[in-house]
């Protein structure tokens, strides 16, 4: 069997990020307009192989994603292993656009899952100018703990067994084995207490509860497109968010669950794709 | 239904595999009723039906009847197609040392969804 490339091209970026130099890892594929992708927490860019592998998306879009500061590839920052790591509303924004204008992205088209859905909430809130589009998926104002977050580090658990031990019902009763398991698999390679950490901004700091009916959606489009089997952003909650923000376009898709993108990505794409369609018309 | 759970788990060779280093007993709760379930080593060595005294367990899991039905059919509804999605609209209650419970969520996820597989009509 002869070996074949996908046509994803990945980099390492040196970048000072909240005054400290990070070492990044950003991949992309295709040309035209940019479309940068925010994988959920404890995961890694891995999640968008399925849209840079597509042609229908890359013939006119050049998807990207990063691997966030302490995830996949990206390391965290020297000094880390004294620290403990907690992302919060205020450094998940400076990260992500301090990464657009490193990359001069004018005006990208974002789409986020989970963590990065609820952010890009906060962004269609207070940068709407920065963003042609914004698409959330599995995205809510706010998730109520309902485990004790402690164990997911500790040294009686296993981190990654126990994170995608966590995460494996969250994903749709239809999604292919092979795609499933690559999903659960991302989430079982997640350094030590870090799916911990992005969950601080999940469950506690990045409640938008209050503030996200003021989301302007003249300044900035917002579709929202979120899987029927997820119970940590239940479509109820999707819909409710949908409900308060005028001009907000909603899709509740069917058998899916909390990672579309990467647990089947053959039902999403056909979700994704009038949405691309739809902002490239606008 | 949850009788089927020993010659289940242990005719699936990888599950018991995972589940070499677990050697516990757990209580699960299906409405009124109660059953103890013994581990050794990641095979069910016995599951034994209530009323209980004193029952010992490491920890407990307790549902309604209707909950763990859901959770039983072949194609659960949404919310009710693990144990996780279950804890969360706080109808299963999961009690004791949960430590056992965590460390090896996946087993026991795996493990309890085992009556699924006769295409458990409701």
């Amino acid at each position: 069997m002869s070996a074949t490339f996908e046509p994803v091209i990945g980099r390492y970026m040196r970048l000072e990020l909240f005054g400290r130099p990070h070492r990044i890892y950003v991949e992309e594929a295709g040309s035209g307009t940019p479309l940068l992708c925010l994988h959920t927490a404890g995961s890694d860019g891995r999640q968008y192989r399925a849209l840079m592998n597509d042609a229908r998306v890359t013939a006119h879009h050049r998807v990207i994603a990063f691997d966030m500061p302490w995830h996949g590839k990206s390391s965290p920052p020297a000094g880390w292993h004294n620290e403990e790591y907690q992302l919060t509303s205020a450094q998940y924004t400076t990260m992500i656009l301090e990464i657009m204008a490193a990359l001069e992205l004018d005006r990208p088209i974002a789409i986020g899952c989970s963590i990065g859905g609820r952010i890009l909430l906060h962004l269609a809130l207070e940068h709407p100018d920065r963003f042609r589009a914004i698409i959330g998926l599995q995205a809510g104002a706010h998730v109520d703990p309902y485990y004790d977050l402690n164990f997911l580090h500790r040294p009686d658990v296993h981190g990654g067994e126990v994170a995608a031990a966590i995460v494996s019902g969250l994903v749709g009763p239809d999604a292919p084995d092979a795609e499933r398991w690559e999903t659960l698999w991302h989430y079982m390679q997640g350094g030590p207490g870090v799916f911990k950490g992005d969950l601080y901004f999940y469950k506690l700091d990045g409640d938008i509860r209050g503030r996200v009916a003021q989301i302007d959606t003249r300044k900035c489009p917002l579709f929202l497109l979120s899987g029927e089997y997820d119970y940590s952003c239940t479509p109820e909650e999707t819909l409710a968010v949908a409900n308060s923000i005028p001009g907000c376009e909603v899709t509740i898709m069917k058998g899916l669950g909390h990672f579309p993108m990467s647990e089947n990505p053959a039902e999403f794409l056909p979700h994704l794709l009038p949405v691309l369609e739809k902002i490239g018309s606008r | 239904m949850i009788e089927t759970l020993e010659a289940r788990v242990n005719a699936d060779e990888a599950l018991v595999r995972r589940g070499r280093f677990l050697t516990t007993t757990f209580l699960v709760e299906v409405g009124p009723n109660a059953w103890l379930i013994q581990i050794f080593e990641g095979r069910v060595v016995s599951v034994t039906a209530g009323p209980f005294v004193m029952p010992s367990s490491s920890f407990a899991l307790r549902a309604a009847e209707e909950e763990w039905q859901k959770f039983w059919l072949s194609r659960p509804p949404p919310g009710s197609n693990d144990l996780m999605a279950l804890i969360k609209r706080r109808v299963l209650k999961a009690e004791g040392d949960l430590q056992i419970f965590m460390a090896n969520l996946r087993y026991f996820k795996e493990a309890l969804a085992k009556p699924r597989q006769a295409g458990a009509a409701a």
